[in-house]
């Protein structure tokens, strides 16, 4: 499907918001916007949903407490109880403390890395992968918003350009997409 | 946004925009390295490879190259452990737990904090590997089922508790500094011309473009990782003491040991941090963004964990007598007049009475005497540690088996190739890796750069607009 993408650029990040603002206000659609750092509060306005990776990283780590009572209960206490000074070592519960620092270390072992890996895989960044901002610039002061025309077939062509200029951008650029 | 106080000195200093702030810490990479990299780097490499043939000749011939016997059967290994592994957590501390509490101060300096520990950790990793003697069975501390019959890695030992403990620390850290480096690398990706850098710039920033869901991302995955780094980064150090305190050897068998070494940790950490700013700021021509004012916030941490030391030192001493046990005394009557007595003065006036001088306020902002007191503060918590380890061991309960410790030069080229292994890491870091955080300097640039800071806002009508807008027409 052929489609028209916008990229208006500004050079700062206060005027994209209040100009996003204004144009989401008017019931454009915002695709995408592209920036060298993290705009506070563009999300919500443009409407990017707040990401579920905290419950993930919560799951990973259930996982790692979960694997790491397992493995530690196999271990030490069915395959092979450790006879040490006579402590009793009949149950997981009887050696439980000795337990407590590896079941946490390894707790936080598979959050950071389980999130971390899932974290790549959604920002679709791996090691070779090409990047996709639209110039170069936004990964130092530039700030590019993405409007689609297919998003927002109410509009005209002239008629986004015009209401995109009224919000302080520094540059426009068109580009076809097939 | 949140708005400083107008008296406090901003963060960045100079009419930065963001563009600069690129600009400043791109630049050294950008640009051929000054001959003085050459020549540090140089130096670094040749200690490090003599530590590097040591570790050889070692592995080769068997830990009776070390200067250890029968009574002293821990000596240097665990000591350099111990004090890399203590230099190892102010990175991840000024990263997470600083980030937890919202200090803005932190962002010129973790990006580099963080490099110098996972440096400092990798440094660490080799003592406990290289103890071993035969590197080539080190696997044999991960319970992987084997040809032993059923025979498990203890899991009720504090020295496994180390491998686990320092792995997750380690590989913990490095995700969380690689993370805050993509967007970063992203940056430099879209900035150099010549190819070859291009492209692995292109390969470290993953294809990082930083739209807005991936911003969000990184921001939970920032502050998700800080909250599980902090409580880790507190569990490492506290594993490390449970190595001596879950023994009974008089001088280890002590309890306040997690703490004390946690808060001694960061005191050796943070001393580390300052000796690399205070050369890397200049080298780098990075005044703008470490100055004063960091050197002064660092300088209180290492006051107050500096402090926290010194009350455990005394509490040891007081409680060793209290105690009412003979050999517990006797322990640190020994340590104190015995003959290492040079070290436990050593480790006395270095970790006690140098952090007391950050009390005064010149002292603690002027750069040189910082940078004097971080190298004093790094020399006493080595001494700290081998006072803990040797002189609790080297008299042992039968007067026949008293001993003394004589390093033996392959202690010593271990040692010391270390520190230059260290460098020459941290010297490579320094030259391809951007060592300020670009990205979130620019988020602080509008609250605490000096251009910024006490403008009046020109786009939202805040409570102390007309305030500052009045001091402004005076």
């Amino acid at each position: 499907m052929a489609d028209k993408i916008i990229y208006a650029m500004y050079d700062d990040d206060d005027v994209l918001k209040d100009g996003a603002k204004k144009l989401v206000a008017k019931g454009i659609k915002v695709a995408e916007v592209f920036s060298p750092f993290p705009i506070h509060g563009i999300d919500p306005i443009i409407g990017v949903k707040n990401t579920r990776l905290g419950i993930m990283a919560f799951i990973y780590g259930l996982t790692g407490l979960m694997l790491a009572t397992l493995g530690m209960r196999f271990f030490m206490i069915t395959d092979w109880p450790m006879n040490i000074g006579g402590k009793p070592n009949e149950s997981y519960l009887d050696n439980m403390l000795a337990f407590v620092p590896v079941t946490f270390e390894f707790t936080v072992l598979c959050a950071a890395h389980g999130m971390a890996l899932t974290y790549f895989l959604r920002n679709k960044t791996l090691p070779g992968l090409p990047a996709s901002n639209p110039d170069p610039r936004t990964t130092d002061d530039k700030f590019v918003m993405e409007l689609r025309l297919s998003q927002n077939s109410q509009f005209t062509e002239t008629e986004l350009h015009d209401l995109l200029k009224s919000t302080g951008i520094v540059e426009l650029d068109q580009r076809d997409v097939k | 946004m949140h708005k400083e106080a107008a008296i406090r000195e901003p963060l960045i200093l100079g009419h930065k925009t963001y563009h600069d702030i690129t600009q400043d810490v791109c630049k050294p990479i950008e640009d051929k390295a000054p001959r003085m990299w050459y020549i540090l780097f140089a130096i670094a490499l040749i200690i490090g490879l003599y530590g590097v043939g040591s570790i050889m000749y070692l592995l080769g011939t068997g830990i009776g190259t070390w200067g250890l016997n029968k009574t002293i059967g821990w000596a240097w290994d665990i000591t350099n452990f111990v004090w890399w592994v203590g230099i190892g957590h102010a990175g991840t501390l000024i990263s997470a737990v600083l980030l937890l509490f919202r200090q803005k101060w932190r962002m010129a300096i973790n990006r580099s904090a963080e490099a110098m520990t996972i440096f400092a950790v990798f440094m660490a990793g080799l003592f406990p590997l290289i103890h071993m003697g035969r590197l080539w069975l080190a696997y044999w501390v991960l319970p992987l089922p084997n040809q032993f019959g059923s025979l498990w890695v203890n899991f009720n030992s504090p020295l496994l508790w180390d491998v686990f403990a320092i792995s997750t620390y380690l590989s913990v850290s490095v995700v969380f500094w690689y993370i805050g480096l993509i967007p970063d690398f992203a940056t430099l990706r879209d900035r150099v011309k010549r190819p070859i850098p291009k492209r692995m710039y292109s390969i470290l920033s993953f294809g990082w473009s930083g739209r807005a869901k991936q911003w969000n991302r990184f921001e939970l995955v920032s502050l998700v990782l800080a909250g599980v780094a902090t409580p880790l980064v507190f569990s490492v150090h506290s594993i490390v003491s449970f190595d001596f305190a879950t023994s009974v050897i008089p001088g280890w068998h002590t309890t306040i040991f997690p703490p004390y070494f946690v808060a001694g940790a960061v005191f050796s950490g943070f001393a580390m941090v300052q000796t690399l700013m205070l050369v890397m700021r200049k080298a780098m021509r990075l005044e703008a963004y470490i100055h004063t004012r960091h050197v002064e916030y660092m300088n209180i941490v290492i006051m107050v964990t500096g402090s926290i030391v010194g009350t455990a030192y005394i509490t040891e001493l007081f409680i060793s007598w209290y105690s009412g046990v003979e050999y517990e005394a006797y322990a640190f009557i020994n340590r104190a007049t015995g003959p290492y007595w040079w070290a436990y003065w050593a480790m006395m006036t270095c970790n006690v009475i140098s952090p007391q001088l950050m009390w005064i306020r010149p002292l603690r902002r002027s750069m040189i005497f910082t940078f004097i007191i971080s190298i004093v503060v790094n020399i006493g918590m080595w001494f700290e540690r081998y006072v803990i380890i040797v002189t609790s061991i080297h008299r042992d309960y039968l007067p026949s088996s008293w001993s003394m410790h004589y390093p033996s030069h392959i202690d010593l080229g271990v040692y010391v190739g270390t520190i230059g292994l260290f460098f020459v890491f941290f010297l490579l870091f320094a030259r391809f890796f951007p060592v300020l955080p670009i990205a979130e300097l620019k988020t602080i640039l509008k609250s605490s750069g000096e251009s910024y800071k006490n403008a009046p806002d020109t786009h939202h009508g805040h409570d102390d607009h007309s305030e500052t807008e009045n001091n402004n027409n005076h």
